[in-house]
């Protein structure tokens, strides 16, 4: 394998775009779901306020997401950009 | 001097010892929470310990599946013949190693966790138990599929013929399969099995509600498990896909970073989605009249939930495709 320079920076570049996007989305899955369920238990208990319930959680669960959209930029930053 | 051969005999001796180490941590931590969870339960009714301790082995016996799984490739891999195999089978055995030791791992502790709720809800219900051992083993069957797809790319990497594909970048692609399906198993067998102690709890406590919960977990089980179906697909493109032969480090991590991205990415979506699937599942069982409004708003969360996973397969694509 002949290595240049150039070659090196760009590898480490797709590299580095896949370990963002990858790692970065650990934690807004897990806490969008834990949101997600904590909404359905609050329903449970009083499905009348569904609306603002389910308002409540989309709300919480989008910022939760701009870690992971952070990630997503970043990725095809290294992909396009870099 | 070393030889291709020597390279290759060493390789299979390490991704043995990973396959099998990975792949028993899930297991030996599933069975030991279920054995706890049992005298937990019988510590306060040691009148019930025949049905608290077969429903205990049962649930312990599906926990070690998958760790059963990793001992057959282990020894297929340990045994292999290294002889006259090209290098790339150095890193086509370091990928089956990793993808079916990394996929036991959540298999394992996934249906630990449905056996261990299992004995509880046996103890407080003994009169449901034959529901409870039924819920359960739909939940912890579930659990093992993410193992199974670890071993599938674990088998094609090892007795696929990999003649045609080029050393360059053919290592990070085989490499990059079996991480795609190993780390992308781990969320979503955690999950379901976090998704199964809680219907298996409903069941428990409120049997006539048993098939709608039931019906609910197959629904939730069925969204957990599309990261892991993700990180399947990746790997089986990364396989399949047909690259031309390149020396330069940028196309070789460009397929190793679309394993890593979606292996990683695999694992977040999965593990939330079953904690939602779980909570909604509770209330299910507790109040069947509200599950249409809890299995929409289960739904709603689990797709947003599952946005991390997406952009993380579009990244791999993207990776492989266009670059």
């Amino acid at each position: 394998m002949d290595i240049s320079g150039a070659d090196f920076i760009r590898g480490l570049a797709l590299l580095g775009a896949g370990l963002a996007m990858g790692l970065g989305a650990i934690g807004p899955g897990v806490g969008e779901g834990f949101a997600a369920g904590k909404a359905c238990e609050a329903i449970g208990r009083k499905p009348e306020e569904a609306g603002l319930l389910t308002r409540t959680m989309l709300v919480g669960q989008a910022v939760s997401e701009s870690t992971g959209i952070y990630s997503l930029v970043i990725a095809l930053l290294l992909l396009f950009v870099v | 001097m070393f030889e291709t051969i020597d390279y290759v005999q060493a390789s299979l001796f390490l991704s043995s010892g990973l396959a099998m180490g990975f792949g028993a941590i899930g297991a030996g931590l599933g069975e030991g929470y279920a054995a706890g969870m049992a005298n937990d339960g019988l510590s306060s009714r040691p009148e019930k310990s025949v049905e608290v301790i077969k429903n205990m082995l049962v649930g312990q016996a599906i926990a070690e599946s998958a760790a059963i799984f990793a001992l057959v490739v282990a020894i297929l891999i340990l045994f292999g013949n290294a002889s006259g195999q090209p290098p790339l089978k150095l890193w086509a055995c370091l990928g089956a190693g990793l993808s079916m030791g990394l996929a036991a791992i959540g298999s394992g502790i996934g249906a630990g966790l449905a056996a261990g709720k299992a004995c509880i809800g046996i103890v407080r219900q003994p009169a449901n138990s034959n529901r409870i051992l039924t819920t359960m083993l739909i939940g912890s069957s579930v659990c093992q599929t993410p193992a199974i797809f670890g071993m599938v790319i674990a088998f094609l990497l090892l007795f696929l013929d990999l003649s045609a594909i080029p050393l360059y970048p053919g290592w990070a692609a085989v490499l990059g399969a079996g991480l795609s399906t190993g780390l992308s198993a781990i969320g979503p067998a955690i999950g379901e099995g976090i998704a199964t102690t809680q219907a298996v709890d409903g069941v428990a406590r409120h049997h006539e509600t048993y098939s709608t919960t039931n019906r609910m977990l197959l629904v939730g089980l069925g969204v957990t498990e599309s990261t892991a179906v993700y990180g399947f697909l990746i790997s089986l493109m990364l396989l399949f896909y047909g690259f031309e032969e390149s020396h330069t480090l940028t196309a070789s991590m460009g397929l190793l970073s679309a394993g890593v991205c979606m292996g990683f990415g695999g694992i977040g979506p999965g593990l939330g989605e079953g904690i939602t699937a779980s909570l909604a599942l509770r209330w299910i069982a507790r109040k069947p009249e509200d599950s249409g409004i809890l299995s929409r708003t289960m739904l709603v969360g689990m797709a947003v939930a599952e946005s991390t996973g997406i952009y993380s397969l579009i990244i791999a694509l993207l990776l492989i495709v266009v670059m």
